[in-house]
C-alpha cells in the first residue's frame, strides 16, 4: 500500500458527529478512504459503525463535521445522491430477490433497453451476456443467466451484489457485515471477491466485528468504540489480539480471555 | 451456518444431474399446460358426441374461458406485483351498472358512458392501491372493504334511481355506437359465412336465418381476452416494467434499494386490474343488453384461482400471464364441459376446490425448488 502516497483519498470524513436527540452516536470520527484499499471498520455492537456508514452513504446527515468526496465537500440529500456519486452500499440482507433470475436481479433498477420499432424493450441478450461475464470474473460459474438467485449460496449472493455495484460504476463500495451470516467457505469466497474489487482501484469499506475476517483482507483498520475512533492502524502494525482488545474496550476481554483459555 | 453451506453443495451436485427436468419444472406454466392437456383429453374421450366440439360448442366454452381470461390477466400481474384485489367482482357489477345508468337512465351517448365508467373505475383502482401503499395494510383487507362498498352502491344506485336492480335496454341505445361495437361486436363474420356456405360449420336449417351459420363471428370478448393476454405476457417478460413487477412482488424492500419505483408499480397494477374488470363488464353489458346488481359475484376468487392454477405464487414475485390464461381456459372448458357431459353442474365447484388445492401444493413445492428453501 505504498502506492497510497500517489493517490488522494477518495473520501474523507472529518470530525463527523451525529446526535440522535440526547444520544451521541458519533462523537467526532475522522476516517480517510483511498482508492484501491480495503478499509476495515471494526467495532462491537452499538459502537456506531452503522451510523457512520449511513452517514457516508447519505442516509443520515451529520450533526457536524464534513465529508469530502474526491476533494469536494459533499452534502448528500438522500442515498440516491450518494449512489449517483459512486458510493454503493451492499446490505447484508435485502439486496437480492431469490425468486428472480441472476440476470434480472443484476440489472434490477438499471435495466438495459433496446429499441424495437417504437418500443423500448428489456434487452435480455445483453443482460444475460454481461451477467455471465461479470459472474465469471468473480469466480462464480452459473448454470445459466436464468438461474434463480435463490439457488445461490449466501456468499454467492453477496458476490452478485458486489459485482452489480462494481459494474454500475461504484467508486466506493460499503459492505455492511457481508460475512456475519456466512459459513467458512462462503466467507472465504466473499473475502476473495473483496480482494478482486480492491485490485480494480475501488475503495472498499468493510464493516465487520470479526477480527479474523478483517485481518484477512484489510489494508487499514479503524476501530470504533462508543462513538469514537481509537485510531487507524496499518496492516502489519497491529496484531489481531490488539484489535480485539480495542474493540472490546480493553480490560474486560483480557480477563475473560484468560478464563476461556484464549478461545475468543 | 456451516450446515447450510454443506447442504448447498450437495444440492448443487444433484441439480446438475436433473437440470433438464428441473428446468421444465420451474417454468410457472407447467401446471397450466399439464392441466389443459388433461382436461381436453378427458372431454374428448367423454363428451365428443355431445356437441362440445362443434362450432357452437367451441364458441360456448371459448366465451366462458375468455371471460375468465380477461380478469385473470389483471389479477395475475397484480399478484406477481405482490398484491390482491378482492374487489374485482364488485367492480364488474358496479361498472356495468354505471354504464347502464348513464346511457339508459340519463340518456348519455353510450361511448361517453363507457369512457366515463373506465375513468371512474380506474381511479377507484388507483385509490385501492394508494390506500394499500400509504397504510401498509394487506391489500386483502383494503380491497375486501371495496368489495362491500362497490357492491353496496351497485344495488343502492339503481334501487333509488329506477326502483329496480336490473337495468335493461342497453342494446337499443348502443345500436350503431362505435365504442359499444368494440366491446359487443363480432369480427370475421365473412369468414364464418364462407365456412357455413362450404359446409364446414353448422348452419340454420329453418326460420328467418336459414342458410346463415349458427356461429356468425368471433365475439369481441374473445378478441379482448387474446389481446390482453398477449399484452400482459409481453409487458411482464419483455419490458423493463415487467422486471419491476417481479421485483416489487419478490421483495419490495430490496427492489426499493435498487431504485425500482415500487409504489408506482403497485398502484399501476391496481389500476390495470380495474381496467380489466371494466372490460369484462362492458362486454357483458353489451352482450346481455342489461346490467344487473348481482353481476360479477365471486369473480375475484375465480380470477385468483385461474392465476394460481397458472403457477403464480400467492406471495408474489413469481408467475406467468400465459399460465393464468391456461388456468382460465381450464376453468371455462370444465365448467361448460360438465354441462355438455351431462354432469350435475354443482360438481363444478367441487372440481374448483380440488384443483385449487392441487395447484397451491404444487406451487409451494416448485417455490422450494427455485429458492432452495427447506
Amino acid at each position: 500500500m505504498n502506492t497510497r502516497s500517489t493517490h488522494a483519498p477518495i473520501i474523507r470524513m472529518v470530525e463527523i458527529q451525529k446526535h440522535f436527540g440526547s444520544v451521541i452516536a458519533l462523537a467526532g470520527v475522522s476516517v480517510d478512504v483511498y482508492p484501491g484499499e480495503c478499509h476495515c471498520l471494526l467495532g462491537d455492537n452499538g459502537a456506531g459503525k452503522s451510523t457512520f456508514i449511513k452517514t457516508m452513504s447519505g442516509v443520515h446527515k451529520p450533526t457536524s463535521g464534513e465529508i469530502f468526496f474526491e476533494d469536494q465537500p459533499m452534502h448528500f440529500e438522500d442515498p440516491r445522491d450518494a449512489i449517483a456519486a459512486g458510493i454503493a452500499t451492499v446490505h447484508q440482507h435485502l439486496a437480492m430477490i431469490p425468486l428472480m433470475s441472476v440476470s434480472r436481479n443484476f440489472f434490477m433498477g438499471n435495466e438495459p433497453l433496446k429499441k424495437v420499432g417504437p418500443l423500448k424493450l428489456f434487452d435480455h441478450d445483453y443482460a444475460n451476456r454481461v451477467t455471465m461475464e461479470e459472474m465469471r470474473k468473480m469466480g462464480i460459474n452459473l448454470r445459466g443467466p436464468d438461474q434463480a438467485v435463490g439457488t445461490l449460496s449466501g456468499g454467492e449472493r453477496q458476490t452478485v451484489a458486489i459485482a452489480r455495484a462494481v459494474h454500475f460504476g461504484a467508486k466506493v463500495l460499503i459492505l455492511d457485515e457481508p460475512t456475519s451470516a456466512l459459513g467458512v467457505r462462503q466467507t472465504a469466497n466473499v473475502l476473495a471477491t473483496i480482494d478482486k474489487v480492491r485490485k480494480q482501484d475501488i475503495a472498499v469499506v468493510f464493516i465487520t466485528h470479526n477480527v479474523r475476517h478483517a485481518m484477512a483482507v484489510g489494508d487499514r483498520f479503524t476501530v470504533l468504540n462508543r462513538g469514537k475512533t481509537l485510531g487507524t492502524a496499518q496492516r502489519g502494525q497491529i496484531t489481531p489480539e490488539e484489535l480485539q482488545d480495542l474493540m472490546a474496550g480493553g480490560q474486560e476481554l483480557v480477563k475473560l480471555e484468560g478464563s476461556l483459555g484464549g478461545t475468543v | 451456518m456451516s450446515q447450510t453451506a454443506q447442504s448447498k453443495t450437495v444440492a448443487d451436485e444433484r441439480v446438475k444431474e436433473m437440470s433438464a427436468m428441473r428446468r421444465a419444472l420451474i417454468r410457472p406454466e407447467l401446471g397450466g399446460i399439464v392441466g389443459t392437456i388433461a382436461v381436453f383429453t378427458f372431454f374428448l374421450l367423454f363428451a365428443l358426441d355431445s356437441g362440445m366440439f362443434n362450432s357452437q360448442g367451441i364458441l360456448n366454452w371459448s366465451t366462458v374461458s375468455a371471460q375468465f381470461m380477461i380478469i385473470a390477466v389483471g389479477a395475475c400481474l397484480l399478484m406477481i406485483a405482490g398484491e390482491f384485489d378482492l374487489s374485482v367482482g364488485s367492480m364488474i357489477g358496479f361498472s356495468g351498472m354505471m354504464i347502464a345508468i348513464l346511457s339508459v337512465t340519463f340518456g348519455w351517448p353510450v361511448w361517453s358512458a363507457i369512457i366515463v365508467t373506465f375513468v371512474v373505475c380506474i381511479a377507484i383502482g388507483a385509490l385501492n392501491g394508494y390506500i394499500v401503499i400509504r397504510t401498509g395494510l394487506p391489500s386483502f383487507i383494503v380491497t375486501l372493504a371495496f368489495l362491500f362498498i362497490l357492491r353496496g352502491f351497485t344495488i343502492y344506485l339503481p334501487q333509488t334511481i329506477e326502483r329496480k336492480t336490473i337495468i335493461g335496454g342497453v342494446r337499443d341505445v348502443a345500436e350503431g355506437d362505435w365504442l359499444a361495437a368494440i366491446f359487443g361486436g363480432k369480427i370475421l363474420g365473412g369468414l364464418f359465412t364462407w365456412m357455413g356456405n362450404n359446409g364446414m360449420i353448422a348452419t340454420f336449417s329453418r326460420g328467418t336465418r336459414e342458410g346463415q351459420p349458427v356461429v356468425d363471428g368471433i365475439p369481441m370478448l374473445i378478441v379482448w381476452a387474446i389481446v390482453l393476454v398477449i399484452f400482459g405476457h409481453f409487458l411482464l417478460t419483455k419490458t423493463r416494467f415487467g422486471n419491476w413487477i417481479f421485483a416489487a412482488g419478490g421483495d419490495a424492500e430490496a427492489a426499493r434499494n435498487s431504485g425500482v419505483p415500487v409504489n408506482r408499480v403497485k398502484i399501476l397494477m391496481f389500476m390495470f386490474t380495474a381496467f380489466c374488470a371494466v372490460v369484462f363488464a362492458t362486454c357483458q353489458v353489451m352482450e346481455f343488453g342489461s346490467a344487473g346488481a348481482d353481476r360479477g359475484l365471486l369473480k375475484e376468487f375465480e380470477a385468483i384461482i385461474a392465476v394460481v392454477i397458472g403457477g403464480a405464487l400467492l406471495t408474489g414475485g413469481y408467475g406467468s400471464v400465459l399460465g393464468a390464461a391456461l388456468g382460465a381456459l381450464i376453468f371455462g372448458v370444465v365448467q361448460q364441459g360438465l354441462f355438455f357431459a351431462g354432469v350435475e353442474s354443482s360438481l363444478f365447484r367441487v372440481f374448483l376446490g380440488i384443483i385449487l388445492l392441487f395447484a397451491v401444493v404444487l406451487n409451494t413445492y416448485i417455490r422450494r425448488l427455485i429458492t432452495g428453501e427447506r
